[in-house]
């Protein structure tokens, strides 16, 4: 390998904006060969968009990414970081599952072609799963699909550790744990010092903190799409870090003086646990409450938001659901702005059977003002709204509907700072009429409106705090994995 | 051993030969006659013209799309062969090529504009059908000498259409199943963000298997010619449907890139019996189209059955 000391890629102020959002505020980061470098940080503190632009999937708004050999790129992309020996393991998996593992292990490297392909790719494959994952018990022919979890999991490590043409530097492992079992995350831990003991770099962004304290060099925390400390890992605790990722004088206590709780009367509303198997804490809701739900994404949060809606009738409660996905499950994109608000609530617009188009404009009309949809005209298309605005739409569709519960999965994301305090304002008053939210968010900030947070880990309540004991550590705490 | 005959990942891929099994074997039942080089000509006739039209829809399912406008596709490409294709060959070819690059541009507009196939082939195919009208306003024609030539050739042993489905269905399956360009082409069906991350073009991708369908389609409407002499801009409309009810049939699914080309080729021989099979049985023809749905879903019924086991052994 060459010069140990000169890093194998040196960022220099990297910025990426996503509209009005600011994902990464200049990012300084050297990765040295020979190094396992950890990456912390909360929801949103820009980890995946940092190893998404080293991978070249997105490119910067601005700065440099210096590869040292000259290669100083200021328009990298998917090849030019497979050229420079980049891997990424992604956090949602990316294999074919139609294909087999030798026809992924294919896809991975165009190098492999000719007659003997498939003997080549399927030696390829499996020598390195017998390398890194002993006794796995995957056949090279069996269909990805076919695989469980796990196993995909590791074709997919096996493969990106896998060289054919170029060599590797530098493999970037986004949660790679999380669906392994213990035993075979240790043996990944292995051969990821292995790896790094050879003269490679690995980035290992992980969720379980003993993980990466043990298994890094050095360790990086992200807060606010920013690098704020750089230590060598032994300089951390577990403690120490979850610190470092809060932000010290954030305070989560600004609407205290009207939090009386609504707690006491003695029955919740709305009570469900987040496990079909009923275990650890329940989480509960009184009328006029709102609720927040807290965690790292992808931890449970959205499916028991999705459990309490198809449950709504054994509550005998009517919900309303705004989605945080507006594209994918908010809009009807063929839709005037006045219809996409005025679906939930067709039921109480109609006449002798048929829908009452006076009323639904009227209802339409009414929200605009009263949420500030900046439109000329609720009878244009949705599409011609900023995101913000359709948000707000979404927000008016289920405010305007008879429904006494509302969910919210994440439904600030992509939204302007203006929209946010504007819709805050709208929650808080819609509570104060008796109306209950139950609140997912990603947001830190966002828990100050809530009344109470339950956090979630691995599917289950972490922690149950009412928004006296809240604060950004207890959160963070709650977060990441307990020591084992 | 045993355990891997059972494995429904095999029973699978052996539906489609049993389900054509069993559709032969009831015809030789009703009427022994057709099991003979003549009654076999008689009953597969038509059979390689809709396998092509099958191989073309298997092409387009493969990347997720669908394409609705093959059957006039093929009609025109038959109206093209029995006009310009006799009387001035090079014109006619050089029209053929084109209307090839046509269904590989189509892929690109499909692709890069983000349309859905469904919309812009359904589009496409009034466009077909509107030039073939336009080439031959009234039916009638005349095929080519050789085209017809060899479309009646009379192989040794069993008729030309069997040897044809048998070449037809291995090359295809070397190219999209064996290559290693293939497995690409399937992972676009799978997976396309994993694929293009990959560094691979997916629009060069879609436009192959575009490509690929625009020239199965030919070589369904040449071998159609072949087989009638003359044609007519409406001769293949029922195509569309056929060709999808075939790749299904032969185990292909609508999305996520898993097909197979021997599976097409029997499923579209197993539907062109299927008509014989209902006339031998007298069934009036009112009735036919009706039965024939029946059979592709109880055909498709015993695919949920065994991808239920399956999950079932997983589980």
């Amino acid at each position: 390998m060459n010069d140990m000391s000169r890093p194998i890629v040196k960022l220099n102020s990297v910025e990426k904006n996503f509209g009005a959002v600011r994902a990464l505020d200049g990012v300084d980061l050297d990765i040295l060969p020979g190094e396992c470098l950890g990456l912390v940080g909360h929801n949103g503190a820009g980890k995946s968009t940092l190893m998404n632009i080293l991978a070249g999937i997105q490119t910067p708004t601005s700065g440099i990414l210096d590869f040292g050999d000259g290669g100083t790129s200021t328009n990298h992309n998917v090849s030019e970081a497979r050229r420079q020996g980049i891997r990424c393991v992604f956090q949602e998996l990316s294999l074919c599952p139609n294909l087999t593992v030798t026809e992924n292990a294919r896809i991975q490297h165009p190098g492999i072609k000719g007659w003997n392909w498939r003997a080549r790719a399927r030696e390829l494959i499996l020598g390195h799963l017998d390398e890194i994952f002993p006794n796995h018990g995957i056949s090279a022919d069996d269909l990805v699909g076919d695989l469980s979890i796990a196993k995909r999991q590791m074709v997919e490590i096996a493969r990106a550790f896998s060289i054919v043409d170029s060599d590797i530097r530098l493999v970037i492992l986004d949660e790679p744990t999380s669906s392994l079992d213990a035993t075979i995350a240790d043996q990944l831990m292995a051969h990821v010092r292995r790896f790094t003991g050879a003269g490679g770099s690995c980035v290992l962004i992980s969720h379980l903190l003993e993980e990466i304290l043990t298994t890094s060099d050095r360790i990086i925390v992200m807060r606010d799409g920013d690098v704020v400390d750089s230590r060598p890992a032994q300089d951390f605790s577990r403690q120490t870090l979850v610190e470092t990722m809060g932000s010290v004088a954030k305070d989560l206590h600004e609407f205290d003086q009207n939090t009386d709780s609504k707690r006491s009367e003695e029955t919740p509303y709305l009570s469900i646990y987040p496990t079909e198997a009923h275990r650890g804490i329940s989480l509960n809701a009184h009328k006029g409450e709102i609720v927040g739900l807290a965690g790292l994404s992808g931890h449970g949060q959205t499916d028991t938001l999705v459990r309490i809606y198809d449950r709504r009738k054994q509550y005998g409660i009517e919900m309303a659901f705004v989605a945080g996905d507006r594209q994918s499950d908010g809009v009807f994109p063929l839709w005037t702005i006045g219809q996409n608000i005025s679906i939930s609530s067709i039921r109480n617009l109609l006449n002798l059977g048929l829908l009452d188009l006076k009323r639904e404009h009227e209802l339409a009309e009414e929200w605009r003002d009263k949420i500030a949809i900046r439109t000329p005209d609720v009878n244009h298309n949705i599409l011609s709204l900023s995101g913000g605005n359709q948000q707000k739409a979404l927000f008016a569709r289920a405010f305007g509907s008879p429904a006494d519960t509302i969910l919210m999965d994440d439904p600030m994301r992509g939204v302007d700072i203006g929209t946010k305090q504007e819709v805050y304002e709208m929650i808080r008053a819609e509570a104060a009429t008796g109306r209950t939210f139950i609140w997912y968010t990603t947001e830190m900030d966002e828990l100050k409106h809530c009344d109470h947070v339950y956090v979630f880990r691995n599917g289950q309540i972490a922690a149950d705090l009412s928004s006296q004991e809240l604060t950004e550590q207890k959160v963070l705490h709650a977060s990441f994995e307990e020591a084992s | 051993m045993i355990s891997q005959l059972t494995s429904p990942r095999l029973l699978r891929s052996l539906l489609p030969a049993f389900s054509l099994t069993v559709i032969l074997l009831a015809i030789f039942y009703l009427q022994p006659r057709a099991m003979s080089y003549f009654g076999l000509n008689l009953l597969l006739n038509l059979a390689l013209p809709i396998a092509f039209a099958t191989l073309a829809q298997m092409c387009v399912i493969t990347v997720n799309d669908l394409d609705l406008g093959i059957g006039a596709f093929v009609g025109f490409v038959a109206c093209v062969g029995v006009t310009w294709l006799n009387d001035q060959p090079l014109l006619g070819f050089l029209v053929l090529a084109a209307s090839i690059l046509a269904y590989g541009a189509m892929g690109a507009l499909i692709h890069l504009r983000n349309l859905p196939s469904i919309v812009v082939t359904l589009g496409m195919s009034f466009v077909w059908l509107g030039l073939a009208l336009l080439v031959l306003p009234t039916p009638g024609g005349k095929a080519p000498a050789i085209v017809t030539a060899v479309m009646k050739f009379k192989t040794p042993f069993v008729p030309m259409t069997i040897y044809a489905s048998i070449a037809i269905a291995l090359i295809v399956h070397v190219a999209l199943k064996r290559s290693a360009y293939g497995a690409v082409l399937r992972g676009v069906g799978g997976n396309p963000q994993s694929v293009a991350r990959a560094s691979w073009s997916l629009v060069r991708a879609k436009i192959t298997m575009y490509a690929l369908a625009g020239f199965f389609g030919v070589m369904s409407g040449i071998s159609l010619i072949g087989l009638t002499s003359a044609a007519d801009a409406n001769i293949a409309l029922r195509y569309t449907l056929l060709s999808i009810a075939g790749v299904i049939l032969g185990g292909g699914e609508f999305v996520g890139g898993r097909i197979s080309p021997i599976g097409a080729v029997l499923g579209a021989i197993t539907l062109t019996l299927a008509g014989s099979f209902l006339s031998f049985l007298r069934i009036s023809p009112d009735w036919q189209i009706g039965a024939q749905g029946a059979i592709l879903i109880i055909v498709l019924a015993l695919r949920t059955v065994i991808n239920r086991s399956e999950a079932r052994k997983l589980a």
